[in-house]
């Protein structure tokens, strides 16, 4: 039989915002543990929440942004439980009034050819919790012989974004996820770093047999830390429930962490405990009624936002649709773009030089486009000594490395090395009678009608020039020579 | 010259006329304590050292020529449920025994800012969960009355000061009855203001929405006078309503005559003793002789009114007291891991009456009862306080016994929870109204003190200030208690 | 509303809150009366009431997004019973994860 899966997302975001959620205490990153806090945020008694306008601002506007309805009332509630990270034992959160909801994603899925709609279900705003520190069993929570907790985090405003059911395979989810991080970093409300932890994803999928419409049993599957574990462990979840259904096993409802080490996921609870949150409506805090002319206001300073973007480099620079997507599934790799091409470089060219040569350095050190050393100047300097001849495309492939590690401008290492290429017609001349009169035999194959023999002559002049002679001069200069 | 038993008023005209110092009153009170605590055990925490200081200030500032507000230098006792930095705030349990916090509560700051002099902090039912004072953490408290009945509840001790010259006025908090009450049970004035007109910050929260700080007095004078100084916006608390407050001493001066006050015949259909019911007629009979017209009226859900409370009150306390786990203050008691530490800790550090209520409001929010308990409660609650609004349509006011008995035997009650909620039957629907009502002492019933509850539509503070004032006048009740 | 020795239990593990044999039976028997008192509002038909969770129809109420002092490490941790290195000491966490 065959299957597919159902894959739904729920996406932790931080914002950006320069005090917490309900507090004034500030917000800064990797202060000294319990540095960044106050009466509120450190739960003591008789202290009161009170909302941070600018994080209601942020979280409407990405509803906008994810084309979501928002909500006229909205009010926060308390959701209830205990864990030593929480200040309260309860999270501030939002319950039956979010603030936006209804909303969908447009992703592109460029590869395999097609656009897939991911719906929003709800965008909510909530408070962050504080961070464990794991001592004594290597750190991990299992095996550790206590916990110190630093209540830094506690409080900074959070955005969880909420999709529909809507993904259908590993790739879809992971495409998904990096759209909402550049829609997300478009409108400057958070600094979406997994790795920081500033943006977390939770993942819910089940399986079916093909042509059902009923869900299957759904896991949830947790420390998916990069877009990376998040295919990876979507994969191996979808493999094991397929087999599990296969084999007549029940799927069990439950929560699975993911082993980026071993490639596997396992069941998180060992024993059933029931969460019952008893949501109600917070006392502390009043309703918010937004005012539709607010939001109007918030909707018409909204940024360009990827989708508009990937249609203008489209339009602007008469880039393949292949190539816009890629530019603008970050908005640093976006600026990048436009700033070399800005510096008087060919449109097409730099982008081919980004999404082919920078883009497989950047995977390879595993960097974002913005932790490296190559700015938009090294691009648009290399794309342009190429289309002015000054080098050749094998020369600025063999500085890449180069100017990837050290930083330094192409102009500087090409001068460095004295790799300027040799378009001086009579130059080349010269050395390609020296090459036909050193090659006899090729020359008579090519005559004979052998054309590869022409390549390897063409060779022996690069090899003669270390690779700076023009190729198409080579080239032209060969076959009148030889014809 | 005693000076324990004057009132703000008289005091403050004798130290701006330099007739005694501040130092000297607060020298008096505190020998006062010294006499009658032993017996009444109205503090949990005395701070006579920051009492002397703070007088010293207040006289060096007299001396100096500046001119002082009418608290300046004035003894205050404070209910231990306010936070107050530097000094010991137990809501008189055990869980908080030696928590010292690091901030101050908005109401009691600006005492402090007006030159208040706080002597301690007074005993309570824990957490403010009680109508006797007897289910403190640590003692009960007695009033001075009759020292083998109790003060009422829950801010008995800030009441039996009061009435017992320990403190020139109190403040308390009310969130069913818990300052009006024990005000009547112990021959004082005490009010309850309209929600959100004093901040609630600092206040340890029993139930957030119901709620208020008041001031206990010995006369209706003062208790305009502390009123005054209390209400005020504050940007800490969401709660705290932007509201521009009356002179009411002022408004005690204006006339009674025409106004119209309603007995809800719902009320006296409940079971008051006859001694209570006695003087309460007495009280209908002398406001009809100051030109007041005194009515029958109906809130026709207020029966429904104790039983939303003891849904709503324990509810939100279940979540407000989650945060006393023992993890960043208050009693710990060390168990095998986090939940049997929590477990263990909680069991420990509360009583059976916040247990109690901790589980009433827990299981009334858990998932299948939400509905059918606190849901359902707060629509009653939209009901009582719709009832209040209609009468307030014909009456200026609405009046009542406080208590429908006089102070009961210590030990009495505590076995019936149930009898024991009962006691708070006239002082319940106004607080799930958010509507003020003042206790002013309306004679002796056996030897005991009874009060007149009168209630005023939102920011009437005016109104019912000015009424008790009339009745206080008309009544020229002098009786001191004994002790 | 009878509440069983069953339901105590639940409610008190919900609640963080240990209790012996004995305070279950008292509060199983206490918690079913105060119930059978407050269920009273159950016999009324309030399909069409708005519920009220605040006394005063107060809406909007926010603050600007300005920071102010924070709190030292010390004050932070004045009150703990136990610190180390700054953070708050905890037992070991076992079995419950976090909820988000």
């Amino acid at each position: 039989m065959e299957y597919e899966a159902v894959i739904g997302l729920e996406i932790h975001v931080e914002l950006l915002t320069e005090s917490k959620m309900f507090c004034d205490s500030t917000t800064r990153f990797g202060e000294e543990p319990n540095t960044q806090v106050c009466p509120v945020c450190l739960g003591m008694p008789g202290t009161l929440p009170v909302i941070n306008k600018k994080a209601i601002e942020q979280t409407v506007k990405t509803g906008l942004a994810l084309n979501c309805d928002i909500a006229l009332f909205s009010q926060f509630h308390r959701k209830n439980y205990f864990y030593p990270d929480m200040p309260k034992n309860y999270q501030i959160s939002q319950y039956d009034l979010p603030l936006a909801s209804g909303g969908y994603v447009e992703v592109e899925m460029e590869e395999e050819g097609y656009t897939t709609t991911v719906g929003i279900t709800r965008v909510h705003l909530e408070e962050d919790t504080g961070k464990l520190v794991h001592v004594g069993g290597a750190g991990r929570i299992a095996g550790a012989e206590y916990s110190l907790v630093d209540f830094n985090r506690a409080g900074v405003p959070l955005m969880e974004i909420v999709t529909e059911p809507d993904m259908r395979i590993p790739v879809e989810a992971k495409a998904f996820a990096q759209k909402l991080r550049a829609i997300i970093q478009s409108l400057g409300v958070s600094d979406v770093s997994m790795e920081k932890g500033s943006m977390r994803l939770d993942v819910n999928c089940s399986v079916r047999p093909k042509g059902v419409e009923e869900f299957g049993v759904k896991t949830e599957i947790k420390n998916l830390n990069s877009f990376r574990s998040l295919e990876r462990g979507l994969a191996y979840e979808i493999k094991r429930q397929i087999e599990a259904v296969e084999a007549g096993e029940e799927i069990v409802q439950e929560t699975r962490h993911w082993d980026e080490t071993t490639g596997r996921t396992s069941t998180l609870r060992t024993k059933e405990y029931a969460h019952d949150y008893r949501y109600f409506p917070d006392p502390d805090l009043v309703p918010m009624e937004l005012d539709p002319a607010w939001i109007e206001e918030i909707t018409s300073t909204l940024p360009e936002l990827p989708d508009e973007r990937r249609r203008r480099f489209m339009e602007e620079y008469g880039l393949p649709s292949h190539d816009a997507t890629l530019l603008t599934a970050t908005k640093a790799s976006a600026d990048f773009y436009e700033e070399a091409v800005s510096l008087g470089a060919n449109a097409k060219n730099v982008s081919n030089w980004m999404i082919v040569e920078l883009a497989s350095y950047l995977n390879a050190e595993n960097l974002e486009i913005d932790e490296c050393a190559v700015t938009p100047r090294h691009i648009a300097e290399l794309v342009k000594m190429i289309d002015a001849g000054t080098i050749s495309g094998k020369i600025a492939k063999d500085i890449f490395g180069e100017m990837f590690e050290t930083g330094k401008l192409p102009s500087i290492i090409v001068e460095e090395r004295g790799l300027i290429q040799i378009s001086d017609e009579s130059e080349i001349a010269a050395i390609v009678e020296a090459v036909i009169e050193e090659n006899p035999k090729s020359v008579e194959d090519y005559r004979g009608g052998k054309q590869q023999a022409l390549g390897f002559l063409v060779g022996q002049v690069m090899r003669l020039t270390k690779g700076r002679a023009n190729p198409a001069l080579v080239n032209k200069l060969l076959k009148e020579k030889l014809s | 010259m005693t000076l324990y038993n004057q009132t703000i008023a008289e005091l403050h005209k004798k130290l701006v006329a330099r007739e005694v110092s501040s130092e000297e009153i607060t020298r008096d009170v505190l020998e006062r304590v010294k006499d009658v605590e032993q017996e009444l055990k109205a503090y949990l925490t005395l701070t006579e050292e920051a009492a002397l200081a703070a007088a010293r200030t207040v006289d060096a500032k007299i001396a100096a020529g500046e001119k002082i507000g009418p608290l300046a230098g004035i003894p205050v006792a404070v209910k231990d449920v306010m936070s107050t930095k530097g000094v010991r705030t137990t809501c008189a349990s055990k869980i908080l025994e030696n928590y010292v916090p690091v901030y101050t509560a908005t109401a009691v700051k600006k005492l402090l800012g007006d030159g208040a002099v706080m002597i301690g902090k007074t005993n309570m039912d824990e957490f403010a969960m009680g109508s006797s004072t007897e289910n403190s953490g640590f003692n009960p408290t007695m009033n001075p009355w009759d020292i083998e009945r109790v003060p009422g509840g829950s801010s008995g001790g800030s009441a039996a000061a009061v009435a017992a010259g320990e403190a020139i006025y109190a403040l308390g908090s009310d969130t069913g009855g818990s300052i009006r009450q024990p005000a009547a049970l112990c021959g004082v004035v005490g009010m309850k203001p309209t929600y959100g007109l004093v901040s609630r910050y600092g206040l340890v929260a029993f139930a957030s929405s119901l709620d208020q700080i008041g001031p206990f007095t010995k006369d209706v004078t003062d208790c305009a006078i502390v009123l005054k100084a209390l209400v005020g916006h504050d940007p800490a608390d969401s709660t705290s309503l932007e509201y521009e407050a009356e002179e009411y001493v002022e408004a005690l001066q204006r006339d009674v005559k025409g106004m119209r006050f309603g007995v809800p015949k719902e009320f006296m259909e409940e079971g008051v003793e006859p001694g209570v019911k006695q003087r309460f007629e007495e009280a209908i009979e002398l406001f009809a002789k100051l030109g007041v017209e005194v009515d029958e009226t109906t809130l026709p859900h207020v029966d429904y009114a104790l039983s939303a409370y003891y849904i709503i009150a324990p509810a939100e306390a279940s979540s407000n007291l989650a945060r006393f786990d023992g993890v960043r203050y208050g009693l710990r008691v060390e168990g095998e891991d986090m939940i049997d530490t929590y477990m263990k800790t909680r069991a420990a550090g509360f009583g059976d009456e916040v247990k109690r209520r901790i589980m009433l409001g827990t299981y009334a929010l858990s998932a299948g009862y939400y509905e059918a308990y606190y849901g359902q409660a707060q629509k009653v609650r939209t009901l009582v306080a719709q009832d209040f609004e209609e009468a307030f349509k014909k009456f200026d006011g609405i009046i009542s016994p406080t208590s429908p008995t006089v102070a009961f035997k210590i030990g009495e009650k505590v076995a019936d929870p149930l009898a024991m909620y009962l006691s708070d039957i006239f002082t319940i629907p106004v607080n799930l109204g958010g509507f003020p009502g003042i206790s002013v002492p309306c004679g002796l019933s056996d030897g005991l003190p009874v009060g007149l509850q009168i209630i005023g539509p939102t920011f009437g503070e005016g109104i019912i200030l000015n009424a008790a004032y009339a009745f206080e006048q008309a009544l020229g009740f002098k009786e001191r208690p004994s002790l | 509303m009878a509440i069983s020795i069953k339901d105590v239990e639940h409610i008190a593990w919900l609640a963080r809150l240990a209790l012996t044999h004995e305070e279950k039976e008292k509060f199983a028997g206490q918690l079913s009366n105060i119930l059978e008192h407050a269920g009273k509002i159950s016999e009324l038909n309030l399909k069409n009431v708005a519920p009220t969770s605040h006394a005063v129809p107060v809406s909007n109420v926010f603050r600007d997004d300005v920071s102010g002092p924070c709190l030292e490490q010390d004050e932070a941790l004045a009150n703990a019973p136990k610190r180390e290195d700054g953070g708050f000491v905890v037992p070991k966490i076992v079995g419950e994860p976090a909820a988000m």
